[in-house]
C-alpha cells in the first residue's frame, strides 16, 4: 500500500487505520501531532473508542493519505452484539441491594432497561474492582487504560441518565426518547468495552517488549491493511522446510518495517509461506480447480498434491475473499487468524471448546465439516471445515508438531438447513450461551449460577 | 459573569445528561464538544462555570485550564474538571494547573448539581437566578 489513496471502503474500523498507519511506518505519536490530536486520542480512536468528526477527521485522512469519505463512522457499528446478549440475559438477574427505593421506581417505569442496567452495573461494578487492583499495569498500558476510559464514560453516561429517568416524573416525552436512545447506544458501548477489556486483563503475559500488543496482532493488523496478501517480502533467504527466513533482520527498507522485530520474523514467515502456497496452487488453474471441485478444499488439495492447509490458506488469502481461517498449534495457541465477518474471534487463544479446530487436533488428516451457529441475538451460520496435518521436522527422533486450520464459510441466512446445527461461542469468559457442556468458565454476560 | 455554564465535553450522552440537569437547575448551558473551540467559547459567553472533560480532541482539558489560568480575564473562573482517568497523577496535574474542583467519572447527578452550586455561586444552597 504505497502512494495514492486507498482502496475505498464504507468506513474503516480502528484496526485499520492502525495497519495503514503502520504500513506507512508511521508512529502514534507522530500521525496524531500531524492531526492535531493527542497521541491518547489517536490512540482511541484506534480502538474503535472515539469517531471521528469534523476538522480532525480530515487532518487524519491526509496524514494517512485516505479520502476523508473512508473515515466516516457508522453508527450502526456502535450496535454490539454484545448488547444483545446482555439484554438476551438480564432478565435472569437479581435486583441490587443499594438505592431501593429508586430501583424499585425505575424498574416499575421501565423494567426492561432497568433489568439490562442492573446487570450492567453488576458487570462495570465487577470490572473497576479489577482495575483497582490493576492500577499499577494499567498506568504502563496505555491500551488498557483506553479500555477502561472507556468503560467509565460509558458508566458515568448510564448513570447519570437512568437516574435522570428514574427522578424525573414530569419529563418531557421528547427528552424521554432521547434518554431511552442515550441508554441503548451507551449500554452497547458499555458490553462492547467491558469485552474489551477482559480480553484484554486475559491477555496475562501475552505482553510482549514492545508493551503494546502481541507480534501475531500487528502481522494481523498488516496483512489486514494489504487485503491478506502476504507475499512481498522477500528480504533474506528462507528455509525451504519450515518457511522460516533464514537471514538476518538486518537489511534495507521493506514493506514490513513499522513492525516490530518478532512481527517481522511472522510476517517474513508467513509471506514465505504464502509464496509457496502460490507456487503450488498456481492461478487460474487454483481458481478453477476449486470451482470444479464445488468448494472442496480435500479435492483441490489431492488434485495438486498439496497440503490441505496451504489450500485452506490460498482460499481464505485470495483477493476480497470473505472466508475466515483460524490456525493452532498442538497447544490450542493461535498462529494465525484472519475473521470473518459475524464470527467473533477471541484475541488470544483458547476459543470456544466446541470449534471443529479443536476436534480435528485430535484426529490428524481427518476432514470435519460443521455447520455451526454463533452465539446471540445476531446469531450467523457457517460453514467450518477443518482439518489438522502432522509435522516431523525431526524426522523419526521427533517430535511431532501439529497444525490444525479451520477455514470458516459464510452460509446464505435464507438457506435451508440439512443436517444439525453445532451452537458455539467465541470463548467461554464472553460467550453468552447457559446449560453449555463444554464450557469451563462462567461467561461475564451470564449470571453465575 | 452571567448565570450561564460552558460544558466542555465530547461524549455527547454525557453532555446531554448534564445540560438536561444543570438547565432544570436554571443555568443556561452551551456545550462544546472540541477542545480547540473552547477558549473562544468561554471568552464569548463569559460564564459562571466552565466544566472540563480531561480527554478532549483538539486541546487536552488540561491545556485549556492552563490557557484559562493564563489570562487575565479568567483566570479566576470556576473550573470544574471531569474525567474517567481518576490517577492521582491525573489529579494532582489538574491541581497544579488551578483546577477548582476535580470528579471523576461515574459521578453522581446530586453530586455534579451541588458541585455546579457551589462552585458557580459559592455554597451548596444557593440557586441560579435564571428561569427554569
Amino acid at each position: 500500500m504505497t502512494g495514492g489513496k486507498a482502496n475505498p471502503s464504507p468506513s474503516l474500523t480502528g484496526a485499520a487505520l492502525r495497519a495503514r498507519r503502520l504500513a506507512l511506518g508511521l508512529k502514534q505519536a507522530e500521525v496524531a501531532a500531524a492531526a492535531g490530536i493527542s497521541a491518547s486520542y489517536l490512540n482511541l480512536i484506534e480502538h474503535d473508542r472515539r469517531r471521528l468528526a469534523g476538522g480532525a477527521l480530515a487532518r487524519l485522512a491526509l496524514v494517512l493519505d485516505l479520502d476523508p469519505a473512508e473515515l466516516h463512522p457508522e453508527p450502526e457499528g456502535l450496535l454490539a452484539e454484545d448488547l444483545r446478549a446482555a439484554a438476551a440475559h438480564a432478565g435472569t438477574l437479581a435486583v441490587g441491594a443499594g438505592d431501593l427505593d429508586r430501583a424499585e421506581d425505575f424498574a416499575a417505569r421501565f423494567p426492561g432497561w432497568a433489568s439490562v442496567l442492573i446487570g450492567l452495573y453488576r458487570r462495570a461494578e465487577g470490572l473497576e474492582r479489577a482495575v483497582e487492583a490493576l492500577n499499577d499495569r494499567m498506568t504502563h498500558d496505555p491500551h488498557l487504560s483506553a479500555a477502561v476510559h472507556e468503560v467509565l464514560s460509558a458508566v458515568a453516561s448510564v448513570r447519570s441518565t437512568a437516574a435522570i429517568l428514574a427522578e424525573t416524573e414530569d419529563i418531557d416525552p421528547e427528552w424521554q426518547a432521547r434518554f431511552h436512545r442515550n441508554l441503548d447506544q451507551d449500554s452497547a458501548r458499555l458490553a462492547e468495552g467491558a469485552r474489551a477489556l477482559v480480553a484484554w486483563l486475559d491477555s496475562g503475559d501475552q505482553y510482549g517488549a514492545q508493551g503494546m500488543i502481541s507480534p501475531l496482532e500487528e502481522v494481523e493488523g498488516w496483512l489486514a491493511a494489504r487485503d491478506w496478501q502476504a507475499d512481498a517480502p522477500e528480504e533474506g533467504p528462507v528455509d525451504g522446510r519450515s518457511g522460516r527466513p533464514t537471514g538476518g533482520l538486518a537489511g534495507g527498507e521493506d514493506e514490513t518495517a513499522g513492525l516490530s522485530t518478532a512481527a517481522r520474523v511472522l510476517a517474513r514467515t508467513m509471506a514465505a509461506r504464502a509464496a509457496a502456497d502460490a507456487a503450488a496452487l498456481p492461478d487460474p488453474a487454483f481458481g478453477a480447480a476449486l470451482t470444479r471441485a464445488g468448494g472442496d478444499p480435500l479435492a483441490v488439495a489431492m488434485a495438486f498434491g498439496a497440503p490441505v492447509l496451504s489450500v485452506f490458506r490460498r482460499i481464505a488469502t485470495r483477493p476480497g475473499s470473505g472466508a475466515g481461517l483460524v490456525v493452532c498449534d498442538a497447544s490450542g495457541s493461535f498462529t494465525f487468524r484472519k475473521p470473518a465477518e459475524g464470527f467473533a474471534l477471541p484475541r488470544f487463544g483458547a476459543g470456544c471448546p466446541l470449534w471443529p479446530l479443536y476436534t480435528v487436533l485430535g484426529r490428524p488428516m481427518q476432514p470435519v465439516a460443521a455447520v455451526v451457529q454463533t452465539a446471540g441475538r445476531g446469531a450467523r451460520r457457517f460453514r467450518i471445515l477443518a482439518f489438522c496435518e502432522p509435522h516431523y521436522p525431526g524426522g523419526f527422533a521427533g517430535p511431532e508438531l501439529r497444525e490444525a486450520a479451520m477455514l470458516i464459510l459464510a452460509e446464505d441466512p435464507g438457506a435451508p438447513v440439512a443436517g444439525p446445527v453445532l451452537p458455539v461461542g467465541p470463548t467461554c469468559r464472553i460467550c453468552p450461551r447457559t446449560g453449555c457442556a463444554a464450557r469451563r468458565e462462567p461467561s461475564i454476560l451470564t449470571e453465575p449460577a | 459573569m452571567g448565570r450561564s455554564v460552558i460544558l466542555v465535553e465530547d461524549e455527547p450522552n454525557i453532555a446531554e445528561a448534564i445540560r438536561f440537569l444543570l438547565q432544570r437547575d436554571g443555568w443556561r448551558v452551551e456545550v462544546v464538544t472540541d477542545g480547540a473551540a473552547a477558549m473562544g467559547a468561554v471568552l464569548r459567553a463569559a460564564p459562571a462555570l466552565v466544566i472540563l472533560d480531561l480527554m478532549l480532541p483538539g486541546q487536552s482539558g488540561l491545556d485549556i485550564l492552563t490557557s484559562l489560568r493564563g489570562r487575565r480575564e479568567t483566570a479566576a473562573l470556576p473550573v470544574l474538571m471531569l474525567t474517567a482517568k481518576g490517577q492521582g497523577r491525573d489529579r494532582e496535574a489538574a491541581e497544579r494547573a488551578g483546577v477548582s474542583r476535580f470528579m471523576t467519572k461515574p459521578f453522581s447527578n446530586s453530586e455534579i448539581r451541588a458541585a455546579v452550586r457551589d462552585l458557580a455561586l459559592g455554597g451548596p444552597d444557593a440557586e441560579p437566578a435564571g428561569d427554569r
